[in-house]
C-alpha cells in the first residue's frame, strides 16, 4: 500500500501487527510503545521525522481505547491525569529546548545516549529489586491471607512504601486529595514535578516516556499499580495529542499510517487491559523490567553502529 | 475453568475474523478515498491537517472500540 504523505510503500498487515503488539504493551503497562513503533517504521523506510510524529498520532488512538477500557475497570484517576498533563507538556517543551542547547554545543547524541542508558538501566534494576522484595515478603504471609489474594489484586504492596509515605508527608501548599488513588493529601508541586520529569525525558529522549512516568507514579506518588497504568494512559491521550498537533503542523505526521497501525492496536490494547485483571501490582512491575532494557539495547546499538534504528 | 477459557478463545477468534473483514474493507474504501484529500491538505493547509488528523485518530479509536466491544458482547452472549 502506498502512503503518499510520507512517500512510503508499506504492507498494511505489517502495520496492523506492529500496532497489535504495541497495543498489548500499552494496555498492560500503560506505555506508549514508541521504542518499538519508531524502529518498526524506520525498518520500512519511513523517514525519522515521520516515524516520530506518526508514532505519536498512533499513540493517541491506542491510548484512547486502553484508557476507556481501564476506566470501565475503575483504573483511571481523572483528577491526577489532568494535573499531570500540565506538568508533562511543560517538561516536554523543556526537554526539547535542552536538546536544542546540546545541538548547539555539538554533543547531543553522546549526552542523550549516555543519559538514556543510565536512566533506563537504573529503572530496570530498581524495579527488579523492589518487585522481587515485595513478592518475597508477600509469600511469607499466612495461607489465609494468600487465599484472599485473588480478590485483592488491586491492593498494592511495595517495598518502597516508607519512602513514598515520606514524600506524601511533604507539606508545600496547595495540597490536593486523590480519593480515587487512595491518597489523602499530597502537594500539587510533587505531582507536577513527577509529571515534569516524565515530560522532560519525553522531550529529551523521544517517545512518551511511560517507562519513567508509570514507575514514578507508583514509587513517588504512591498510586496503586493498576491505577498508575490507567491514569498514565489517560494522561498520554492529552500529552500525545499536543505532540501530534505540534508535529503535524511541522509536517511530521502521516495520519494514514497511524490509522492503519491503530486498527491492530485496538484489539491489542483490549487484550492488554483485560490481562491486568489477572496480575497483582508487584507482578506487573516485575514484568515491566524488560521494557527499559529494550530501550538500553536500542541506544547501545545506535551508539555502536552509528545507525539510528 | 478450561471450558470457559476455550469458549472465550473461540469467541475471540471469531471476533478477530469478523474484525479483520471490517478492517480490510476499511483499508480499501475509506483510506483509499481519504488518501488523496489528506495528501493535498497536508501540503497546503497544515493547521487544518493537524486538526483533521487528531479528529480522525480519535474518531477511529472511539468507533473501533465500540465495534470490538459490541462484537465481543454479542459473541460472548451467543457462546454462553
Amino acid at each position: 500500500m502506498f502512503f503518499p504523505i510520507s512517500n512510503a510503500h508499506i504492507n498494511p498487515i505489517y502495520l496492523a501487527v506492529v500496532g497489535f503488539l504495541i497495543g498489548i504493551l500499552g494496555g498492560f503497562f500503560g506505555v506508549g510503545g514508541s521504542f518499538i513503533a519508531g524502529p518498526a517504521l524506520r525498518l520500512m523506510g519511513v523517514d525519522w521525522n515521520y516515524a516520530v510524529g506518526t508514532d505519536l498520532a498512533h499513540i493517541v488512538g491506542k491510548s484512547i481505547v486502553a484508557a476507556r477500557q481501564h476506566r470501565t475497570l475503575g483504573n483511571v484517576d481523572l483528577r491526577l491525569g489532568f494535573i499531570m498533563a500540565f506538568g508533562t507538556i511543560g517538561g516536554a517543551e523543556a526537554g526539547a529546548q535542552l536538546i536544542q542547547a546540546l545541538k548547539r554545543a555539538g554533543n547531543v547524541n553522546t549526552v542523550v545516549s549516555f543519559v538514556a542508558i543510565v536512566v533506563y538501566f537504573g529503572i530496570a534494576v530498581f524495579m527488579l529489586w523492589e518487585s522481587q522484595k515485595t513478592l518475597r515478603s508477600h509469600k511469607k504471609r499466612s495461607p489465609k491471607q494468600s487465599a484472599a489474594r485473588g480478590a485483592q489484586l488491586k491492593v498494592d504492596h511495595s517495598a518502597f512504601h516508607p519512602v513514598t509515605q515520606m514524600i506524601q508527608r511533604i507539606k508545600i501548599w496547595p495540597m490536593v486529595d486523590l480519593p480515587v488513588s487512595g491518597i489523602r493529601q499530597i502537594s500539587l508541586w510533587t505531582i507536577l514535578l513527577v509529571a515534569f520529569v516524565g515530560g522532560l525525558f519525553s522531550g529529551f529522549l523521544g517517545g512518551g516516556a511511560g517507562y519513567i512516568r508509570m514507575p514514578s507514579m507508583v514509587y513517588v506518588l504512591g498510586v496503586p499499580t493498576h491505577l498508575a497504568v490507567g491514569t498514565d494512559l489517560f494522561e498520554i491521550v492529552i500529552s500525545a495529542s499536543y505532540g501530534t498537533f505540534s508535529h503535524a503542523v511541522k509536517g511530521n505526521v502521516d495520519i494514514l499510517i497511524a490509522l492503519v497501525m491503530h486498527t491492530g492496536a485496538v484489539i491489542g490494547a483490549q487484550i492488554g487491559v483485560v490481562a491486568t485483571q489477572y496480575f497483582a501490582g508487584p507482578k506487573i512491575r516485575l514484568a515491566f523490567v524488560p521494557l527499559p532494557l529494550i530501550g538500553v539495547a536500542i541506544v547501545v546499538y545506535t551508539l555502536v553502529t552509528g545507525h539510528k534504528l | 475453568m478450561k471450558k470457559e477459557a476455550a469458549k472465550s478463545l473461540r469467541a475471540f477468534a471469531i471476533e478477530l475474523a469478523i474484525y479483520a473483514v471490517f478492517v480490510i474493507g476499511y483499508f480499501f474504501l475509506v483510506l483509499h478515498l481519504l488518501g488523496e484529500w489528506l495528501y493535498h491538505l497536508e501540503a497546503q493547509r497544515r493547521i487544518l491537517y493537524a486538526v483533521v488528523a487528531l479528529l480522525l485518530i480519535a474518531g477511529q479509536a472511539v468507533a473501533l472500540d465500540a465495534v470490538t466491544t459490541l462484537l465481543f458482547r454479542l459473541l460472548r452472549g451467543r457462546w454462553r
